[in-house]
């Protein structure tokens, strides 16, 4: 009975130490980021409050200002929308279509120094942004690229191809071979083969790799911070650097721009996360 | 005689080879080029003059540019291991839970939406000394104090780390978690019943088939270590008085507002130099991680 007890009790002290240690990682991961959306609807006098106000009021200011145009010391935030969304979209197409036939080549056919010409492709998404905006800048001043659309866009395709090549290579490779070579002994040519048959098998993965590619390009700084100047070409999380200025910083309007830039990426991954999950591990694991 | 065609695999391969080397390579041999002259953007001219190894000999040379490359190192060794530990406890908690197990899987991947220079900003704004949450929180326990998160070089390398490490963990835990998922029961079982401890068969038969998914998580993150750039930059630019300077905000520094382009450039390569020892390191651990447990291929 006595034995029966502690043990019981045992197990009820373990289950609540797992309780507290998961409420207290849930509580970490997603205070900061709901603090910066409870600030965003906060007027500036009570962020700066000293002693803090803990019961937050509420006002649409921010938001009213961010929006309301580049007068009252607002931020041009459609533009930036606007140029996020064409650099994100335009270049995660360009670098599915590219990187898909590159991650097929390395599924279906063998070659050789394949695993050479991987890790080397890999290697050159390793090169810190930084670094590479360094000669870039030089080079796209010469070839007048910078501050435009293009460029950006450019950059984006080359930095996102080599992770699209290994999420789908590890995709294509879970599609038995059998497949396309029945629909090619029916009649269907190469090209035919891979739209009708393979590519709707791969489809998912193709999209967590999108997901990716998008957010990458959507989240860069580094490279964008330098290779923009002008309202035509900033995209969004360079203009949250709008909102500093030499001393200060205009904290509600800032939160306001970040929760604008994040409601788009978490509808996307949202509504793909299942998918999300399955490209990373099969790209990797069975590679 | 008919005309020699390329293979297929390398037309398919060719448009991601062009554009690559179209922004990549040939931006990095001209970096490669002007790190062996003293080009300075305000002088055009300097491009052309030849001067050797010396960059390089300076860097080399230079207390200030050692202090930030071990700084360096040592910061993604810490955050990469940290984020490593967390990330398997974390997903340990969650494969525990019975009930809601999809709800906390989205949760785990909201930092990853975030765009690094959001974090830092974020974290920038929490650990304000004046009006940041940390000492909002600190002073309406009692505690009189107003602690300079972000203005003392101890604190602020611990800040910083602290954002590196909220951004990057969920990665290393979600992957980290299909593996437990993807876990076959049948050896656990059998352990228990031969009376292992549940350490046991944690070291010996969960972590060998964990540790593929912890280097997939290792190496994608390593192709991306230098987007903690974003979050210095934001967070402390390298300040207070170079306390926090990585190799990264040293170079941006030097090449920017110094103007000093062929230094720069110097730095640059070797900052890839250590970003490629990384990845390469890491892809090899995973390939041997692969061949261990008989997936390779």
């Amino acid at each position: 009975m006595d034995r029966n007890r502690t043990h019981r009790n045992r197990k009820r002290i373990l289950a609540a130490l797992h309780f507290t240690a998961l409420f207290l990682t849930m509580a970490i991961i997603c205070i900061p980021g709901l603090w910066i959306v409870l600030n965003s609807f906060r007027p500036t006098v009570e962020i700066m409050a000293k002693p803090p106000v803990w019961n937050p009021s509420f006002t649409l200011d921010h938001y009213r200002a961010m929006f309301g145009g580049a007068g009252e010391g607002g931020v041009p935030v459609f533009s930036y929308f606007r140029n996020s969304l064409i650099i994100s979209v335009v270049s995660t197409a360009i670098a599915i279509l590219i990187g898909m036939s590159g991650g097929y080549a390395f599924a279906r056919y063998k070659f050789k120094g394949k695993s050479g010409y991987f890790v080397g492709l890999m290697l050159f998404r390793a090169v810190p942004g930084v670094a590479l905006s360094l000669p870039l800048f030089i080079v796209f001043a010469k070839v007048g690229l910078i501050d435009t659309h293009l460029g950006l866009i450019l950059v984006y395709v080359a930095m996102n191809v080599p992770f699209t090549i290994w999420l789908t290579d590890g995709f294509f490779r879970q599609i038995p071979k059998e497949l396309h070579e029945a629909a090619e002994i029916d009649g269907c040519t190469r090209w035919q083969a891979f739209w009708k048959v393979e590519f709707p098998v791969a489809k998912s993965g193709v999209a967590s790799a999108a997901i990716f590619a998008f957010l990458t390009s959507w989240n860069e700084f580094a490279l964008a911070s330098q290779l923009t100047r002008s309202v035509g070409s900033k995209t969004m999380p360079v203009g949250l650097l709008d909102f500093t200025a030499e001393f200060t910083i205009n904290w509600g309007g800032m939160c306001a721009l970040a929760v604008l830039m994040i409601i788009p990426a978490l509808i996307l991954t949202f509504l793909v996360q299942k998918h999300l999950i399955a490209g990373l591990t099969f790209g990797g694991v069975k590679g | 005689m008919p005309r020699r065609r390329l293979p297929e695999w390398f037309l398919l391969l060719l448009p991601a080879i062009i554009v690559i080397a179209a922004v990549v390579l040939i931006p990095l041999i001209f970096s490669l080029y002007s790190s062996f002259t003293p080009y300075k953007l305000t002088r055009p001219s300097t491009l052309w003059k030849w001067i050797g190894t010396y960059n390089y000999e300076k860097i080399l040379t230079d207390a200030k540019f050692w202090a930030a490359f071990g700084r360096t190192v040592l910061f993604l060794t810490i955050a990469l291991n940290v984020e490593m530990l967390l990330g398997l406890g974390i997903a340990l908690l969650v494969n525990k839970v019975t009930w809601g197990q999809r709800t906390l899987r989205t949760v785990l991947m909201f930092p990853m939406m975030f765009s690094p220079i959001l974090v830092g900003f974020q974290f920038k704004f929490i650990f304000n000394d004046n009006i940041g949450l940390v000492n909002n929180v600190l002073q309406s326990m009692g505690f009189n104090v107003a602690l300079p998160w972000l203005v003392d070089g101890k604190l602020a390398m611990f800040s910083i780390a602290f954002a590196e490490i909220w951004m990057s963990t969920s990665v290393f835990a979600i992957l980290i978690l299909a593996g437990l998922f993807a876990m076959p029961r049948d050896p656990l079982e059998a352990a228990k019943v031969d009376g292992c401890t549940p350490w046991q068969s944690f070291r010996h038969i969960s972590l060998p088939f964990l540790m593929p998914f912890i280097y997939i998580a290792m190496t994608i993150r390593s192709l991306d270590v230098a987007r903690a750039y974003d979050i210095v930059q934001i967070m402390t630019g390298g300040g207070p008085a170079r306390r926090t300077e990585l190799l990264w905000t040293l170079m941006s520094r030097t090449g920017y507002v110094d103007a000093r382009m062929g230094l720069a450039n110097a730095m640059g390569y070797v900052s890839i130099l250590l970003s490629i020892f990384f990845t390469v390191y890491f892809f090899r651990k995973l390939s041997a991680a692969r061949a261990e447990i008989g997936m390779g291929g």
